[in-house]
């Protein structure tokens, strides 16, 4: 009998000290892939009809543009 | 392949709002919902400074890594964009973005909250190129034009620049080396602070 008594507090015991274990609870976040409607390539339309040598100059010239010391010629004053 | 990004000259911008003017204009947005918007630090005192801001188009995008539904992308070019289809307009989003780019319609007796909208660098969105659905959901589709985004190309000042990220970092680092100052403006030291002068070591026996 006591020994039984014994065995049941040494398992309720063990069980105890296993409800106050503490396990991470930090979130690891899985890349998600996305769901929507597939894009088109910005040179796949009826202006560069898919050529993407044309479309990066034409953006090449843009970008440039924005270069105002690039654009003025400096005089000789 | 280019990698298209925004650049903001805080030396340059005169605080103008032709860049959100040009923005407003070219995708038709509808009233309270502002793609771009100039900020104003210290505004009213000599000496305050503007950028103008909207979506950075994020390598490592905040907003792609909360969305639920995963209905943000990037492109080839490095510019994120979303499905609106598959928005819930949930606005984590809104959260999670640094600039508070994202912005949402709201609409109805009770203002109801849309599907989220945000600058698309003028890239159009998962629609067929130039098709109505394309331009009634996110805009003009520029960039399939060969052009770059309104807001950059209509800035008076040139203190916007978008585009590909090597080119306009090239063009800015050339203006502050001309002008000789703007470096401190704008870069890791201003976001993040600088380090503490160095003091100098006291030497062994001197007086503290």
């Amino acid at each position: 009998m006591r020994r039984a008594l014994l065995v049941a507090a040494a398992i309720g015991l063990a069980l105890g000290a296993a409800g106050c274990g503490e396990r991470t609870s930090v979130t690891v976040y899985k890349q998600g892939k996305y769901q929507g409607k597939p894009d088109s390539l910005p040179w796949a339309n009826d202006a560069f009809k898919g050529d993407k040598l044309a479309w990066e100059k034409a953006i090449r010239a843009r970008n440039g543009g924005q270069n105002e010391y690039a654009r003025s010629t400096p005089t000789a004053n | 392949m280019a990698r298209m990004k925004f650049l903001a000259d805080a030396e340059r911008c005169i605080e103008c709002n032709g860049c959100v003017t040009a923005c407003k204009q070219e995708h038709e947005i509808p009233w309270g919902v502002n793609r771009r918007r100039v900020v104003t630090l210290n505004d009213g005192v000599p000496g305050e400074k503007s950028i103008s801001v909207a979506c950075m188009h994020c390598s490592d995008a905040p907003c792609m890594a909360v969305c639920p539904v995963d209905c943000f992308y990037q492109t080839s070019e490095g510019v994120v964009l979303h499905d609106k289809d598959l928005c819930i307009g949930c606005g984590y989003c809104f959260y999670a973005c640094p600039f508070g780019a994202p912005q949402f319609p709201q609409d109805g007796a009770f203002g109801l909250r849309g599907k989220m909208d945000k600058c698309t660098f003028c890239a159009g969105g998962p629609e067929a190129d130039h098709s109505q659905a394309e331009f009634r959901k996110y805009g003009r589709n520029r960039l399939a034009e060969g052009k770059l985004p309104a807001c950059a190309e209509m800035c008076a000042t040139k203190a916007l620049l978008g585009g590909d990220a090597d080119v306009i970092s090239n063009i800015y680092r050339d203006r502050v080396l001309k002008r000789g100052k703007g470096s401190e403006v704008w870069g890791w030291g201003t976001a993040y602070g600088r380090p503490e002068k160095q003091q100098p070591a006291p030497q062994p026996g001197s007086k503290s």
